[in-house]
């Protein structure tokens, strides 16, 4: 039986500020005072969360929406968001349902 | 306290106390011509006191206070009681200023446009800047810049400039006027420059940055471009109160990084650093 899979949520993108540096991109969270330096895709990952909260097949589905996401097979793809989203768990900048 | 001057340095008013009278007599000697305080009224306070009440007379010992103080500030003996209110006057501006973003940047103006330079102690900013303020640049400061919250422009912050070590000497050969030299400080010998009657004159007027740079004195020439990302970074761990400055700190800091191209230098001397500088800021 596999395990149910995790669900993510993330403050709405009202509660970010951010500024494209380069290829890093500064967030700064309002809700913590915190500001963050992330890389593609974390930034679009927490701006894919504005539609509410989702699991890695749900992100990659919504991410796959607005982006090309060819050369990666589907499950590499939500392995990927999976390890990025824990980044951004322990970062404070998203949590589990 | 007994003895007390008050002062306005760029955007900040402050007020020198001291249980002594020499701090105070050393202080209004470096800071003759600045203005008082606007209405009168400081903005922070340095406060010099005896470490212990005997130390007042037995082996003067100078304890570092004020509006906001760390725990950890070593006393310092009355002969250097200038370096003490130097410091503390740093203090006070590093924990209590809120009114702009501090940098921890030398800062120099010419045609209207700033060059910011940061480093640590030892890289030949406050030199650079000395020099450069000798060969008709207007001098902003050598210790803090202060980043307009609102649109971004350096406002001056023109303290004496502190030259440490070999810095004083290289000042001298420049023809520039070194004084007091303080001897045997925790930093070693310390000699304090003071700006241009311009300088001073000119304290309230801020202009656009244009070039920022982090020279590195003692080093085989180099010049390398550093990216966006990393200035945000080295410049916030430059910064005093980006963190307490919340939004605004973040939005003032994203914009100089956005708008000012920065580069390393690396310069075996004085000469080389000036050369160098020129240079750059013509093809910025």
């Amino acid at each position: 039986m596999r395990a149910p899979a995790i669900v993510y949520a993330a403050d709405p993108p009202a509660a970010r500020i951010a500024v494209a540096l380069d290829a890093l991109v500064a967030v700064y969270h309002r809700p913590s005072g915190v500001t963050h330096l992330l890389a593609a895709p974390s930034p679009e990952l927490l701006d894919a969360l504005a539609d509410g909260p989702a699991d890695a097949a749900t992100l990659r589905d919504r991410l796959a929406a607005r982006y090309d996401l060819e050369g990666d097979a589907d499950d590499r793809i939500t392995a990927t968001i999976d390890a990025r989203m824990e980044e951004m768990i322990v970062a404070g900048l998203a949590w589990t349902t | 306290m007994r003895h007390a001057l008050a002062v306005r340095v760029g955007p900040v008013g402050f007020r020198i106390g001291s249980a002594w009278p020499s701090p105070v007599a050393a202080s209004r000697a470096l800071y003759q011509g600045y203005p008082a305080p606007e209405d009168g009224i400081p903005d922070l306070t340095v406060r010099l006191y005896p470490e212990r009440p005997w130390r007042r007379w037995l082996r003067p010992s100078v304890a570092i206070g004020g509006d906001y103080w760390l725990p950890d500030a070593a006393p310092l003996p009355l002969a250097q009681a200038l370096l003490a209110a130097e410091m503390g006057m740093n203090l006070q501006v590093a924990l209590g200023w809120r009114r702009h973003l501090l940098l921890h940047c030398s800062a120099v103006e010419r045609d209207g446009r700033v060059l910011l330079m940061s480093g640590a102690s030892g890289s030949g900013k406050s030199t650079l800047a000395t020099l450069l303020a000798l060969s008709g640049w207007r001098f902003l400061g050598d210790e803090f810049a202060f980043v307009s919250l609102g649109d971004g422009t350096i406002y001056p912050f023109p303290r004496a400039a502190s030259l440490k070590n070999e810095a004083v000497a290289a000042v001298r050969a420049a023809g520039g006027i070194v004084g007091p030299v303080l001897e045997a400080t925790p930093k070693g010998t310390i000699g304090y420059w003071r700006p241009p009657a311009d300088a001073v004159a000119r304290m309230a007027e801020p202009a656009p940055p244009k070039l920022l740079l982090f020279p590195r004195f003692g080093e085989a020439e180099r010049i390398e471009a550093m990216a966006p990302s990393e200035t945000f970074v080295r410049l916030t761990q430059a910064s005093t109160n980006y963190v307490a400055l919340g939004q605004a700190g973040f939005s003032a800091l994203t914009r100089l990084v956005q708008g000012v191209p920065a580069l390393t230098i690396g310069y075996p001397d004085s000469a080389a650093g000036l050369a160098m500088v020129e240079r750059l800021w013509r093809e910025a």
